[in-house]
């Protein structure tokens, strides 16, 4: 009996699947375990592995195509086993239709050369944008190209408007736009600036990197940043002030036990935020190694959902751009966001006399739902005391 | 020149010379305007049918030459004797059949449809039976205006055997409307024969069913209509409602130009042409010292002279243009 | 002021408006004088105008109407009502070939302003010969104005707009909206003819429904409201002349037509809109297959469960209309 590889849900939310790339051919021996596919779901790229040893046929959807979760796209053979299921070739234009659909229908109609089903507002959206409907998967029964699609599809400049381009909305984006939108237009911010001498924190981040021990390869095993320091004392920070380590919900106000810090990491086209969790009770050298292998899966798309959902507080830091200072959008379900600022030397009075000083400008966002100014600044105090004093971290 | 007829009849009595001799104009009129418009149909001039009435010009005037301005007539498919009888303009009713902007009904009727409601007349219908009720409730208007008008209604016997002649007929006497119903009996609904036909041997007969007076009369001899449909009028005037009158007459032509005569005889349309309305009452204008020959062959020649006159009017009439092709439909400035 | 009557109220109130205004204006048709009308529409109209202006006809529809188009080409303003909007097949000849085309016959110089009221449409087990939505029959005639009001509001000012009207007007009143109430000026106010009323507004689905439809329809949207699809609502209200641009720039917006309709579907008034749309410059909008909920191809059955199967229900338009909206037909 083959094994049925199906589009698997993988996202609360999840509907459709569209299958990035594959990684094995039709007629290729497959190990149970070894990655089949690539998916792109609403925020991110994944592997799916191949559930059975065998032999892969009947491949039924190409790449780029929508595909409904539960739908099997190929089957696994055993070596020797005859091949039962008929052959269901859905190419770009023409994806696996619903499984309703596919009812009324009786079969999986692939169009004719030229032919697309699409709706009359899909073609004319697809005239107006230059889009070629072979370009395009349609969602609609019986692989009806639908105006979503189009939309989803358009890759070209709109050529009755030639002085600017059509850059394609890719799920990431669309839900960056969302999800901020959201945040900014439904949770009344407030913010919070100071600014932190980093003196001590410069001092010691030297001296513990210089005594890095040296791993297999003689590499240094860690090479603290300023941030690593900004993520732990933000935790520590969280942990004191345990009021503002919290959710909004519209029910209730949900106090979180750890504190799970968000970075936010730019990626080509957009941004992800892997969480550090319980980031109050790793050293330093734990985070730093920790968000160095989170930002690298975060750029090549293959973090889970596990690793950049939920959180209690985020970091973003814009440091390493000169940017002196700036402020961020919370990002929920978190309360606060931490918007970091580059380290900058100013000559600051000293017993009246002018001294140059390493200072870095940090400001705090705040839900005032549940974050109040006391708090936030309360918050705020106690970051500043482990930034300039590195050493209490460790008390 | 001949001696006076003496024993004078009531029509002689009701209608002054001049009154005669324009009823014997207008049934030349209708004769001639009807062989002038089958001659250009012959001649390929005009492309849609008609229906001719030649043979039945004595009902169509006598029934109408009593009547004034304000009163309504309602029509039929036969229709172009009943129209000059009540005062249409020949000239025009010719430019309606050649489909001009000029004719009565600027070319969108044709010779079915032809009316003039300034003239009160409510228009010849090309469904049977489709004036009756539309002259009712004229009436019904009529006695609602406390006016004195009356409406005639013109149908042939084709038409009593339609469910609208005997629920109007009905309403017209329970409401006692100033209605006279003229049947023009010429014997066929198309090709079917009264006898074949009609239960009754008359259609007068039908008006007891309707407790309303029912008239029967030669339809050929204009006196007799015109009589018995003024006893009506005053009747109906008066305010004792409608009276049904059956005109017994012959259309000499097909029904119409389509028509081989195949369910008659050569014997019986030559029969009735020795009766010819024109003829008999040409002889009695003559008899009663009403007209001289000559006055006749006067009458006669100006006729044709009109008709002439007429054909080259509407020959030259304007074709409406498709632009304005639905204009009609509705009154302009209410919702299209 | 305005205060609520219902439907058949406000049709009186209508009535009894326009006699009292133009003394052309009279009333006729079977048992609408002591009786007061098979469902009791003209009530007492008869002791206050007179058996002269509120006419009991002998049972001849098409005598009928041939008297009242005679009527109103001699100078007076008759409303007739049918019993039954079947009956008026009974009186097709001078519905059609006459009080229609008389005006256009006679080179556009007369009028025929006539009106004809119509009570149609199933839901009383009145059973086939007296539940019938003919109103798409008579629509498809020029020369007719055909409208369905769905309102006690639009009952009355649609038929005082159809008495001030030159040509003749069917309107069409479904039974089963006689007895609902609702506000209606006591000031003699017009509906226009030929405009058609958006009742809820929505992005996602334009439902354009008939009389007892409009109110199905509306009940639909409001549990599809609950689902997250936004329904707008259009009552037709004249299906002659038909109000194009309405519709079209509703489609236009929402990219989906649902038609909801009593009539048999095949060849009704959503067939029309249908095809309307399709020629229009919001074929290019459309992002989904038209949809027409019309009456069951059967005379309306006695046997109510069967009844009311066989015209749309609420039911039916919130399944149809969410299939719709989720892009599943």
């Amino acid at each position: 009996m083959a094994t049925e590889v199906i589009m698997p849900k993988v996202d609360m939310d999840m509907a459709t699947g569209k299958i990035s790339k594959w990684h094995v051919a039709e007629g290729d021996a497959v190990k149970k375990g070894a990655p089949l596919f690539e998916i792109e779901t609403d925020k991110a790229a994944m592997e799916i592995d191949a559930p059975a040893d065998g032999v892969i046929r009947n491949i039924s959807a190409a790449e780029g195509a929508i595909v409904p979760v539960g739908t099997a796209v190929a089957f696994i053979y055993a070596p020797g086993e005859a091949v039962t299921q008929v052959s269901k070739p859905v190419d770009q234009s023409q994806p696996a239709t619903r499984p309703d659909a596919g009812k009324n229908s009786g079969s999986l109609a692939v169009p004719a050369s030229g032919y697309f089903r699409a709706t009359p507002l899909a073609k004319r959206l697809a005239r107006q944008s230059g889009v070629s409907l072979k370009d395009v998967s349609g969602s609609g029964p019986r692989g009806r190209i639908v105006m979503a699609d189009v939309k989803a599809a358009v890759v070209k400049p709109l050529q009755v408007l030639p002085q600017h381009d059509m850059v394609p909305v890719d799920s990431m984006r669309r839900t960056i736009a969302q999800r901020l939108t959201r945040s900014k237009q439904t949770i009344p911010h407030f913010y919070l600036t100071v600014t932190c001498d980093l003196t001590n924190l410069l001092n010691i981040r030297e001296s513990l990197n210089a005594k890095a021990p040296l791993g297999s390869d003689k590499s240094a095993l860690w090479k603290l940043s300023i941030n690593d320091f900004v993520i732990k004392a933000l935790a520590l920070s969280l942990k004191q002030t345990p009021e503002a380590n919290a959710t909004w919900t519209d029910d209730f106000i949900q106090r979180h036990h750890a504190s799970d810090v968000g970075v936010a990491v730019a990626i080509a086209g957009g941004l992800m935020t892997p969480v550090v969790r319980s980031a109050e009770t790793k050293t330093l050298s734990q985070i730093s190694t920790e968000v160095k292998d989170l930002a690298a899966r975060a750029r090549s798309r293959k973090l889970l959902p596990s690793e950049y959902q939920g959180g209690t507080t985020a970091i973003s830091n814009l440091g390493m751009y000169g940017i002196e200072e700036f402020t961020a959008i919370i990002n929920p379900p978190h309360a606060t966001i931490l918007a970091v600022g580059a380290a900058i030397e100013n000559f600051v009075a000293v017993n009246g006399q002018p001294v140059l000083r390493s200072q870095m400008k940090c400001t705090l966002s705040c839900d005032h739902r549940v974050v109040d100014g006391a708090v936030g600044a309360k918050l705020l105090q106690a970051f500043r005391s482990f930034i300039e004093e590195p050493a209490l971290m460790l008390a | 020149m001949m001696a006076k007829k003496s024993n004078q009849r009531p029509f002689h009595k009701e209608f002054s010379a001049e009154q005669q001799l324009e009823a014997f104009r207008r049934m030349c009129v209708i004769r001639r305007f009807e062989e002038t418009a089958e001659d250009s149909y012959m001649r390929g001039l005009t492309h849609g049918t008609m229906h001719l009435s030649i043979g039945q010009e004595a009902s169509a005037v006598g029934a109408t030459m009593g009547l004034r301005k304000t009163d309504y007539i309602t029509s039929t498919h036969r229709g172009h004797g009943h129209c000059i009888g009540k005062g249409a303009d020949p000239k025009l009713m010719l430019a309606e059949f050649f489909g001009k902007e000029e004719g009565y009904c600027r070319g969108r009727g044709g010779s079915m449809h032809i009316a003039d409601i300034e003239s009160g007349n409510l228009g010849a219908n090309g469904i049977v039976a489709g004036g009756i009720p539309i002259a009712v409730g004229a009436a019904l208007a009529i006695k609602k205006q406390k006016r004195d008008d009356v409406a005639l209604c013109f149908f042939g016997d084709g038409a009593t055997n339609e469910g609208a002649f005997h629920e109007s007929l009905n309403m017209a006497a329970i409401w006692r409307l100033p209605v006279i119903f003229v049947c023009e009996n010429n014997k066929y609904g198309m090709s079917v024969s009264t006898e074949r036909s009609m239960a009754v041997a008359n259609v007068a007969d039908r008006a007891s069913a309707y407790n309303m007076p029912g008239v029967m009369v030669d339809g050929n001899r204009i006196e007799d209509v015109s009589e018995a449909v003024s006893e009506a009028t005053a009747r109906a005037r008066r305010g004792d409602g409608p009276t049904l009158i059956e005109c017994k007459t012959y259309r000499t032509r097909g029904h119409s130009r389509s028509d081989r005569n195949r369910y008659r005889t050569k014997e019986e349309i030559e029969d009735w042409k020795l009766r010819d309305p024109i003829t008999l009452f040409e002889a009695e204008l003559l008899a009663h010292g009403i007209a001289t020959q000559a006055e006749i062959a006067g009458i006669h020649a100006s006729v044709a002279t009109e008709m002439v006159a007429g054909l080259e009017f509407a020959q030259n009439g304007t074709d409406p243009s498709p632009e304005f092709l639905t204009r009609d439909v509705y009154t302009p400035g209410a919702a299209p | 002021m305005s205060r609520e009557l219902s439907f058949a109220q406000a049709i009186q109130e209508a009535l009894a408006t326009a006699m009292e205004a133009d003394e052309r204006v009279f009333i006729m048709g079977e048992d609408i004088g002591v009786y007061g009308g098979a469902f009791q529409v003209t009530g007492d109209l008869v002791h206050r105008f007179g058996e002269d202006r509120v006419m009991d006809t002998p049972i001849s529809e098409l005598g009928a109407a041939g008297v009242a188009v005679g009527a109103a080409l001699a100078g007076s303003r008759p409303i007739l009502e049918f019993q039954f909007s079947d009956f008026a097949t009974l009186a097709m000849e001078q519905i059609v070939n006459q009080a229609a085309k008389l005006r256009f016959m006679l080179g556009g110089k007369v009028s025929v302003p006539l009106v004809m009221r119509l009570p149609c449409g199933s839901g009383t087990g009145a059973a086939a010969q007296h539940s019938q939505s003919l109103e798409a029959w008579l629509a498809h005639v020029p020369g007719l104005k055909v409208v369905q009001p769905s309102t006690p509001h639009d009952a009355k000012g649609l038929l005082l707009a159809a008495i001030d009207d030159p040509d003749p007007v069917m309107i069409f009143e479904h039974k089963l909206l006689y007895k609902i109430k609702g506000d209606v000026p006591e000031e003699a106010y017009r509906v226009p003819i030929g405009k058609a009323a958006i009742r809820r507004e929505g992005r996602d689905v334009t439902i354009v429904a008939t009389a007892i439809m409009v109110h199905r329809a509306l009940e639909a949207a409001e549990v599809l409201a609950g689902e997250g699809i936004e329904v707008e609502v259009i009552d037709l209200r004249s299906l002659r002349p038909l109000d194009k641009e309405t519709i079209i720039a509703s489609v236009m917006k929402t990219s989906r037509l649902a038609c909801v309709y009593e009539g048999v579907k095949t060849l009704g008034i959503g067939a029309e809109i249908s095809a309307m749309i399709a020629e229009s410059e919001a074929f290019d909008f459309l992002d989904a297959p038209i949809l027409r909920l019309g009456g069951a191809e059967v005379p309306i059955p006695y046997n109510p469960v069967l009844e009311k199967a066989a015209v749309p229900q609420m039911e039916n338009i919130v399944e149809q209309v969410r299939n719709l909206a989720r892009g599943k037909i």
